[in-house]
């Protein structure tokens, strides 16, 4: 035993501990092209969604004499049904759109994640009664759910973005439960307790950065889940009420249009299937990247 | 799970009684009896719709011209003047006999009952759902199967590229997409796109176009459409479905079947020098049906989902429209009921699937 120790520390430099910084610009090295794609997609939905009044050629409910304009220099993208300028309707959707889904996935992991940890840190009673509602609330649909308490609460913004923030919360819930049962359980939790920490300060310093990589892959496909539903219910009339742009209700106001062979009706829908594909492709990677899983060997 | 299994029967006389009935069945009355709560749990959810309208809600209905008689006969007929607990049992035991109530969309002397309403549609969505499922559902596993088989091929990581698409495109997207395709097969030739690509490709592009069938791009149907007329206007929602569907399903039937093929007894198959095909299809395959069969089942469910959208692009009368237009028209016990089909059979969906798992499960068929 003692002859390896010198080996030991000949071998052994002292090792530097690379800063996050470092260690991200590592792992970005090595995404994929997808997961580039991806990045590069979103930043430009981000960017467009910020930057709204700046890009857009028109105002957003700015009504023109044409209505159903074909593609041209004035309007580049046409006019819709009652003669707003395409282009423009495009680009204020983008920050109405990823900003109610945004908004709604913030408040459903706040509800989620906290009640979730409450639950795995105290168990007994609340925890079951916890778990027994949300296993009741998953049991029904959340696209049938959400058509039902709009019919009785009515179309507006806030009840929409509460309904759905509360549908997808039971998600949030399991998740963030499951993963904080493992952590609880820890030695250094324990050793937080004994210290007499409050648990406010044990959840926020102890629990969650130890389950935050799991918890940012599910906040990337909740977005998405809550995105496509917000997009179904706009397109189905129930959701985003007009004259506010948005793509779902866009595509359902000028589907007439697809029978005349034109692709405009297909934009908004398109913005919406790439800003999906783009966000699950960083996803995809993140999960890769932080938890070793692989698909197969 | 297992640990819990462990410590019952670790403590004491009455569990040697209990390990006598058949794993598999007492997990079965466990399951179905969860069941049965939620749909109980559901139900109470489903009814309090009604009670948590706003107070002024009979008096919107009714318009400004409400007298205070016709106010209190709506309430009386919704039945806000009664205890919630005994106009629940009223409500629950009247929708076990199939009547759902009258909509409000009734007047006096005009009464349209919600059943009325709703069995024809319901069975446009049966016969959708079920002629979706019967395409579906065997592509999927074939396709699964196959990629399983060639994984890593350029068969393979096409499937997975074309599905993982699928799977993240919502499904209006998908409806106009191959509506739009259809209807291209007669505008093609005249827009300014064909015209600025070269003759030949043009004309190819055209050609095949040409070959895709002229399906229908609106259902139109009524009790009088035959049946085989009802599947070809029927096409394009079902196709629809099938793509959004066949994705997850054949993902995971891949996933399942790849997840056998790493067990020893996989590689003593292999070692005896048989045929992959038939080391998927007899020794893998049988010990991956309940993550399939589950999974099956589960996007069965998911059609629930997926309908209510489809329905409203191709302008099919089913009940998800039906549920659509009530929600618009906040007609409650229209939405009420159609929101108790909608639950009620996915949640029996997902009770056969976990009732399949558990009985193929080969731990709990052969106790210790």
């Amino acid at each position: 035993m003692t002859s390896a120790e010198p080996v030991i520390q000949t071998t052994g430099a002292p090792r530097v501990r690379r800063t996050r910084r470092s260690r991200m610009r590592i792992a970005l090295k090595k995404a994929p092209l997808s997961a580039w794609f991806g990045m590069g997609v979103t930043l430009c939905y981000v960017l467009v969604a910020l930057l709204a009044p700046l890009i857009a050629p028109y105002r957003e409910t700015q009504v023109f004499s044409e209505a159903f304009a074909p593609w041209g220099h004035e309007f580049m993208f046409g006019t819709d049904q009652l003669g707003r300028d395409m282009l423009t309707r495009l680009i204020y959707g983008a920050r109405n759109t990823i900003g109610i889904a945004f908004a709604t996935t913030i408040i459903s992991f706040a509800a989620g994640v906290t009640l979730g940890l409450l639950a795995a840190m105290y168990r007994g009673w609340p925890d079951q009664l916890l778990s027994r509602a949300v296993d009741v609330l998953m049991s029904i649909p959340s696209l049938i759910f959400a058509l039902m308490l709009l019919s009785i609460f009515g179309s507006s913004i806030t009840s929409l973005v509460l309904i759905i923030a509360l549908l997808d919360s039971t998600r949030v819930f399991r998740l963030a439960r499951a993963v904080g049962l493992n952590v609880v359980v820890m030695e250094f939790v324990e050793v937080a307790q004994l210290r007499g920490e409050g648990p406010a300060w044990i959840l926020r310093k102890e629990i969650l950065p130890n389950i935050l990589p799991p918890l940012i892959a599910e906040f990337g496909l909740r977005f998405c889940f809550v995105f496509l539903t917000i997009a179904a219910l706009s397109f189905l009339g129930v959701g985003i009420q007009p004259p506010s742009a948005d793509w779902g209700s866009m595509v359902r106001e000028n589907a007439t249009l697809i029978t005349y062979g034109d692709v405009t009706p297909l934009l908004p829908a398109g913005a919406i299937a790439l800003l999906t594909v783009a966000v699950n492709f960083v996803v995809d990677w993140f999960l890769h990247s932080t938890s070793g899983l692989r698909d197969e060997k | 799970m297992l640990a819990k299994r462990a410590a019952r029967t670790a403590d004491g006389a009455p569990l040697g009684i209990r390990m006598r009935v058949n794993p598999v069945a007492k997990t079965v009355l466990q399951r179905l009896g969860f069941g049965l709560i939620t749909l109980f749990v559901v139900s109470i959810i489903i009814f309090s719709a009604i009670a948590m309208l706003p107070g002024d809600f009979a008096k919107a209905t009714l318009g400004q011209s409400a007298t205070p008689e016709t106010v209190a006969a709506l309430q009386h007929e919704i039945g806000l003047d009664r205890p919630p607990i005994q106009r629940y049992f009223s409500w629950i035991g009247k929708m076990a006999q199939g009547d759902f109530g009258s909509s409000f969309a009734s007047r006096t002397g005009y009464r349209r009952t919600v059943a009325e309403i709703i069995a024809p549609r319901l069975y446009n969505t049966m016969f959708l759902a079920v002629m979706t499922a019967l395409v579906a559902v065997p592509l999927a596993l074939g396709l699964g199967i196959l990629a399983a088989l060639y994984r890593n091929s350029w068969f393979d990581r096409l499937v997975n590229t074309v599905t993982l698409t699928t799977i993240s495109f919502p499904e209006f997207f998908v409806a106009y997409m191959l509506a739009f395709l259809i209807i291209s097969r007669d505008t093609f030739a005249g827009t300014q796109f064909a015209e600025s690509l070269p003759v030949w490709l043009a004309v190819s592009i055209n050609w095949t176009l040409n070959v895709v069938p002229k399906f229908p791009t609106l259902a139109n149907i009524n009790d009088q459409t035959p049946f085989w007329e009802h599947v070809w206007r029927a096409a394009m929602p079902s196709i629809t479905l099938t793509l959004v569907i066949v994705a997850h399903m054949m993902r995971m039937t891949r996933a399942a079947i790849i997840n056998m093929l790493s067990s020893p007894y996989i590689d003593m198959a292999r070692l005896k020098g048989m045929r992959p095909m038939v080391i998927v299809l007899r020794h893998a395959l049988p010990n991956a049906w309940a993550p399939i069969v589950t999974v099956v089942a589960f996007n069965l469910a998911y059609l629930i989902v997926g309908v209510v959208v489809v329905e409203v692009v191709f302008v099919y009368p089913g009940v998800g429209q039906l549920m659509v237009d009530a929600v618009k028209s906040r007609d409650v016990p229209v939405v009420q009921a159609c929101a108790l089909v909608f639950a009620a059979t996915y949640i029996l969906l997902n009770l056969i699937a976990d009732i399949i798992s558990i009985a193929t499960n080969p731990r709990l068929l052969h106790p210790r």
